[in-house]
């Protein structure tokens, strides 16, 4: 067999894969930032409970999550249906029901990440900025960002990394066609059901340099790392 | 300018309860608050700065209202127009010398440039003897230098008034009689009304032209106590 003929289908499930990724991604960093933020300064009933409950998508089965999506986000759902009527949209079995999928499972480790990070700030920085005259949005922007931003980043590359290789809830979302959900953890199980070990070969060692290669930028970012030493 | 102060703001956590309680007035350019630590003293440079909300009572400054409950009137720390220098000095550790300085200068989203050229800057660089340091982060930096960095970043802004809060603490004690020198003749120099908080009897000594003290979170006007005349409670 060719390689290139293996090459093919490998390039796009890694396509897709990195798209699907870069998109949970950039999704889980906004909303990271924001619920880590919210977490780590404001005072309000029921935080602990709100941190659990965006904790959970880390120790649940995916096919849990994904059965939950689909109940939300399914033609029958509440969003599904609302989606459809109103705005002609159907989420399910497409990319971006994909990348809904693996920002659920991946928000965990960005908001824990932002988490720890907004809290390591001294908030005697943040008051000496107020002083100063600036506004609450310019001292999170001037100040609490800045000095939280490696721990922010740290988590973000990991949720890049689990995105990626996402499968139980994508699969119970988005499915498994080829070129348009089939992402490379995907791609991976079918061609080992298929018998077509090579395929399979490939496609895991280019996850598993993808996956690394995240890990190691990660590691280099996670904060005070020498100072622990 | 006149400074006419009275609140009182309770704390309770873990079943103890701390209440502070502060009246005074003030003509004096330079006032020391004396007190034992946990007296109550940070507490109350906070509210007078705006970072911490009294439950109760009215703050004037030269005739301008900061705080008053009855009213509804409580400005933000943004509007007090007042300058804080934190005990260990709250220097921006992610900006250089020259940034940290020019950091209020520089309203908006962005921080300010780390070559930013700002006549006030060269000012304070100049004045404070920063101009060789003035690249460097605040990790660089001795304590003395960190402290006239934060005096300049303070100044920088110019304040109605300067918020001391133990500013020789954190110093060797050699280097303390050398700042405080320095920090007299600056004030001198500026004629900026301050405000320190201290439990360091040297400091009383040297700034103390009107001397209160804080006993448990109840302030005692010395001034009035020579009087005769007790606080009331």
């Amino acid at each position: 067999m060719p390689p290139t003929w293996l090459a093919e289908p490998a390039w796009i499930a890694l396509r897709l894969s990195l798209k699907v990724a870069l998109w949970a991604t950039l999704i889980d960093l906004v909303l990271g930032i924001a619920f880590g933020y919210l977490l780590a300064r404001k005072r309000f009933a029921g935080r602990e409970l709100l941190d659990a409950l965006l904790t959970l998508p880390m120790v649940m089965p995916p096919t849990v999550l994904g059965y939950y999506l689909l109940v939300l986000i399914g033609r029958h759902g509440p969003l599904g249906a609302w989606l459809q009527q109103v705005l002609g949209i159907q989420l399910i079995f497409t990319w971006q029901a994909a990348v809904i999928a693996a920002a659920v499972v991946a928000f965990p480790l960005v908001l824990k990440g932002a988490r720890a990070a907004f809290e390591a700030v001294d908030t005697q920085l943040e008051q000496a900025a107020y002083v100063l005259g600036l506004s609450p949005f310019a001292v999170f922007l001037r100040v609490t960002l800045p000095l939280a931003w490696r721990g922010v980043l740290g988590g973000t590359l990991l949720a890049f990394a689990r995105s990626m290789g996402e499968f139980g809830a994508t699969l119970m979302v988005a499915g498994s066609i080829p070129g348009k959900t089939q992402t490379l953890s995907i791609a991976v199980y079918e061609a080992v059901q298929a018998g077509q070990d090579d395929t399979a070969n490939l496609l895991v060692l280019i996850t598993s340099l993808v996956c690394v290669t995240v890990l190691v930028s990660a590691n280099k970012l996670t904060p005070n790392r020498s100072v622990q030493a | 300018m006149t400074l006419d102060v009275d609140i009182s703001k309770t704390l309770e956590a873990a079943g103890r309860r701390f209440t502070l309680r502060a009246r005074f007035q003030s003509d004096s350019q330079r006032v020391v608050i004396y007190g034992e630590s946990g007296a109550g003293k940070s507490m109350l440079l906070k509210a007078l700065a705006g970072l911490v909300t009294p439950d109760q009572g009215r703050i004037e400054l030269g005739g301008r209202c900061l705080y008053a409950q009855e009213q509804g009137i409580n400005l933000p720390p943004q509007q007090r127009e007042l300058a804080y220098l934190f005990q260990d000095y709250a220097l921006f550790p992610h900006l250089n010398v020259r940034q940290n300085i020019a950091f209020g200068l520089q309203r908006g989203w962005f921080n300010p440039a780390s070559r930013i050229e700002h006549a006030t800057v060269r000012h304070w660089l100049a004045a404070l003897e920063l101009e060789l340091v003035a690249g460097q982060m605040p990790h660089q930096l001795s304590g003395g230098q960190r402290q006239r960095v934060a005096l300049a970043r303070a100044l920088a802004a110019s304040p109605r008034a300067l918020l001391l809060d133990e500013p020789f603490a954190a110093l060797d004690p050699g280097l303390r009689q050398r700042m405080r020198i320095e920090l007299d003749k600056l004030q001198r120099q500026q004629g900026i009304p301050m405000l320190l908080i201290t439990h360091d009897k040297d400091d009383v000594e040297a700034f103390g032209d009107h001397l209160l003290r804080m006993e448990q979170g109840v302030l005692v006007d010395t001034a009035l106590e020579l009087k005769g005349v007790v606080h009331e409670k």
